[in-house]
């Protein structure tokens, strides 16, 4: 096992609080793409020794939702809408825009390793389409130039939390809905900021 | 639902403005009074099937542990709803979650959020934080001998999760694939074959006023058999796309050129989606000042399924936004069923070509075709040849814009491309 003593305290704790270890597959998972920025072959089998099943398994779950990365990714995830809502407000351009700036076309990494793009299907914010996301963080009202130029802010700044809002504040429109407040808290590597094993109650 | 302000995603605004009120009665109520509170309240669960949430609770079979998911796995293409339900009120939720457990004698509870819902996810997650320092969640709930633990799964990207069999097989760590109805009907074999309630993030919110307030209140705020209100979530050609909790009831017209403020740019209405993109389409010549209900969708041989309402302008090429649709669904089939799996695809493909200019005279029978072949019939509620609804879903746009936009599609093949490019 590659992971660190306390990685995996916190990796069995999680398992134990799932009434069978198996359900602990995808919180697993994304811890497994923190540790090494994507699903590798090691990190599936440390997630298959701590919920009692094989490699193979581990595998088949893997593959079948679209956020578990089984290839290496940039720093910078950049997800753009292109579903029906965000297609109806230009979302077709923001992605040609987001492809041209980045260099490669979209499911690719750039060859500076910093920007991946992709095209994904709703995201939930057909109120501000169109709609991309950094890391999984959401930014609503995007044009084609501010995608580009939010992605030549990701290469100059390199920046190592992305929060929704100074996304919004720097390269956003109009939204869904008023947020109230902004949150604090922001992703740092391609895979959504959430701390499965922080849940409350559970281990922390 | 109930009112709050702004920062009511903090404990200390939310039980300020009445919060958790409703949770504390519950308390004192047994499963039978609070499943006919419930029932005789008329909610019907938001996710999108329409079926009352107090008939789904009395299903539940006496085998215990019994669990409960609340569903917020919103994915559907023109719902934002459960968003800005989870990210601007989550005690709401939480106290819904609270209700409908003691209801049901469940005492584990899960809150599956998608994965593109890290925000939304933090915000429950520090919410339940604050309940289970205050004892409204964990051991002992408000003073009293229950047990409650509730979890936040995190989905992976895979819309098919929030068909409530395929979430349960996700939640136990497999591949989001529906399982055969019966006998996988999760009030009887749920999560880990247990009983198990699967209820919308928006269904558990309605709860805390139904306590509050009683079921008459609930009723008196909706329209008929369709009661309380309902969040519509608005996007598209409209100047004010958002989303608005109304009462059933109001017509079309009212709700896109009052509510969302009209079509922008001064262009004209030319079709709507008037329940997800799951549901066929509709148009001003003929359904325009139709009444919002359940019933009346029905009948006009559609449905208002999770309430997103999609509005396209005259600017709008159909067959490029009925591509868009399908091509969602076959990116989103599971797999597991024939017709669903290479029709959803081929439907893309015929769409895809007649869009870009390489359309044959055949195609539009060839599509109703292939259509019929995942959907007998072409009827709407649809006739069944897959596991779950999602293939049959992916007829809805084709069966709309050969219905509605023929001339239009036929431009298309004799022009030899798009006329709206």
């Amino acid at each position: 096992m590659s992971w660190s003593v306390e990685t995996l305290a916190r990796a069995r704790s999680l398992a134990d609080r799932y009434p069978q270890k198996r359900s602990a597959i995808m919180p697993l998972l994304y811890m497994a793409m923190r540790e090494d920025g994507y699903v590798t072959e090691d990190g599936m089998r440390v997630v298959a020794e701590l919920t009692g099943l094989t490699p193979v398994q581990v595998e088949s779950v893997a593959s079948f939702y679209g956020m578990f990365k089984l290839i290496p990714q940039g720093e910078y995830l950049v997800s753009v809408c292109t579903s029906i809502a965000c297609m109806l407000n230009g979302a077709d351009d923001v992605m040609s825009s987001a492809e041209e700036q980045a260099g490669v076309p979209a499911g690719e990494t750039a060859a500076d390793g910093v920007v991946t793009v992709e095209h994904v299907e709703c995201i939930g914010a057909c109120g501000g389409a169109p709609a991309v996301q950094v890391n999984y963080e959401l930014v609503e009202g995007v044009t084609s130039e501010a995608v580009a130029a939010m992605i030549r802010w990701l290469r100059e700044n390199r920046p190592e939390t992305i929060t929704a809002a100074e996304l919004q504040e720097r390269f956003g429109g109009a939204r869904s809905f008023d947020p109230a407040i902004s949150e604090p808290q922001g992703a740092i590597g391609p895979f959504p900021a959430f701390d499965p094993y922080r849940t409350a109650g559970g281990a922390s | 639902m109930i009112e709050h302000p702004s920062d009511s995603h903090t404990l200390e605004t939310y039980e300020a403005t009445g919060g958790y009120a409703g949770a504390r009665k519950a308390m004192d109520m047994t499963r039978d009074e609070l499943v006919e509170l419930v029932k005789s309240s008329g909610l019907i669960g938001r996710g999108g099937a329409g079926f009352s949430a107090g008939l789904k609770w009395s299903f539940l079979a006496p085998a215990r542990p019994a669990y409960l998911i609340v569903n917020g796995d919103e994915s559907e293409p023109g719902t934002f709803k459960d968003r800005q339900l989870l990210e601007r009120d989550p005690h709401q939720m939480i106290e819904g979650i609270v209700i409908t457990a003691v209801a049901n004698e469940v005492h584990e509870a899960f809150i599956y959020i998608r994965g593109e819902y890290p925000l939304p996810a933090r915000r429950v997650q520090r919410a339940l934080a604050e309940a289970y320092a205050k004892g409204y969640l964990g051991k002992g709930i408000f003073g009293t001998d229950y047990e409650l633990e509730v979890t936040v799964h995190l989905g992976g990207g895979a819309y098919i999760c929030g068909e409530e069999t395929a979430l349960i097989n996700s939640l136990e760590g497999r591949r989001g694939e529906p399982r055969i109805k019966p006998p996988y009907f999760p009030a009887a074999k749920g999560l880990y074959m247990m009983p198990t309630i699967v209820n919308n993030v928006e269904t558990v919110s309605n709860l805390p006023y139904i306590l509050e307030h009683g079921a008459d209140a609930y009723r008196a705020l909706g329209h008929d058999v369709d009661t309380g209100t309902f969040l519509f979530s608005v996007s598209g050609h409209v100047n004010r796309p958002g989303n608005y909790e109304l009462p059933h009831g109001i017509t079309w017209r009212d709700l896109i050129f009052d509510v969302a403020g009209g079509i922008r740019a001064g262009n004209e209405l030319k079709t709507w989606i008037p329940g997800g993109a799951s549901a066929p389409w509709f148009v001003p010549s003929q359904h325009l000042d139709d009444e919002i209900t359940k019933d009346a969708c029905g009948k006009a041989g559609s449905m208002l399924g999770s309430g997103a309402v999609i509005v396209m302008d005259d600017t709008t090429c159909v067959v490029r936004a009925a591509e868009r649709v399908v091509r969602f669904f076959a990116h989103e089939s599971c797999g597991q069923c024939t017709p669903c799996r290479e029709g959803t695809t081929w439907e893309e493909m015929i769409l895809r070509r007649i869009e870009e200019g390489a359309g044959r005279e055949v195609d539009t029978d060839l599509l109703l075709d292939v259509a019929d072949n995942i959907s007998p019939g072409l009827l709407w509620p649809p006739k069944m040849t897959t596991i779950c609804p999602l293939g049959p879903s992916s007829v809805s746009p084709i069966t709309s814009i050969t219905r509605y936009f023929k001339d239009e599609v036929m431009a298309h093949i004799h022009g030899g491309g798009c006329p709206f490019d």
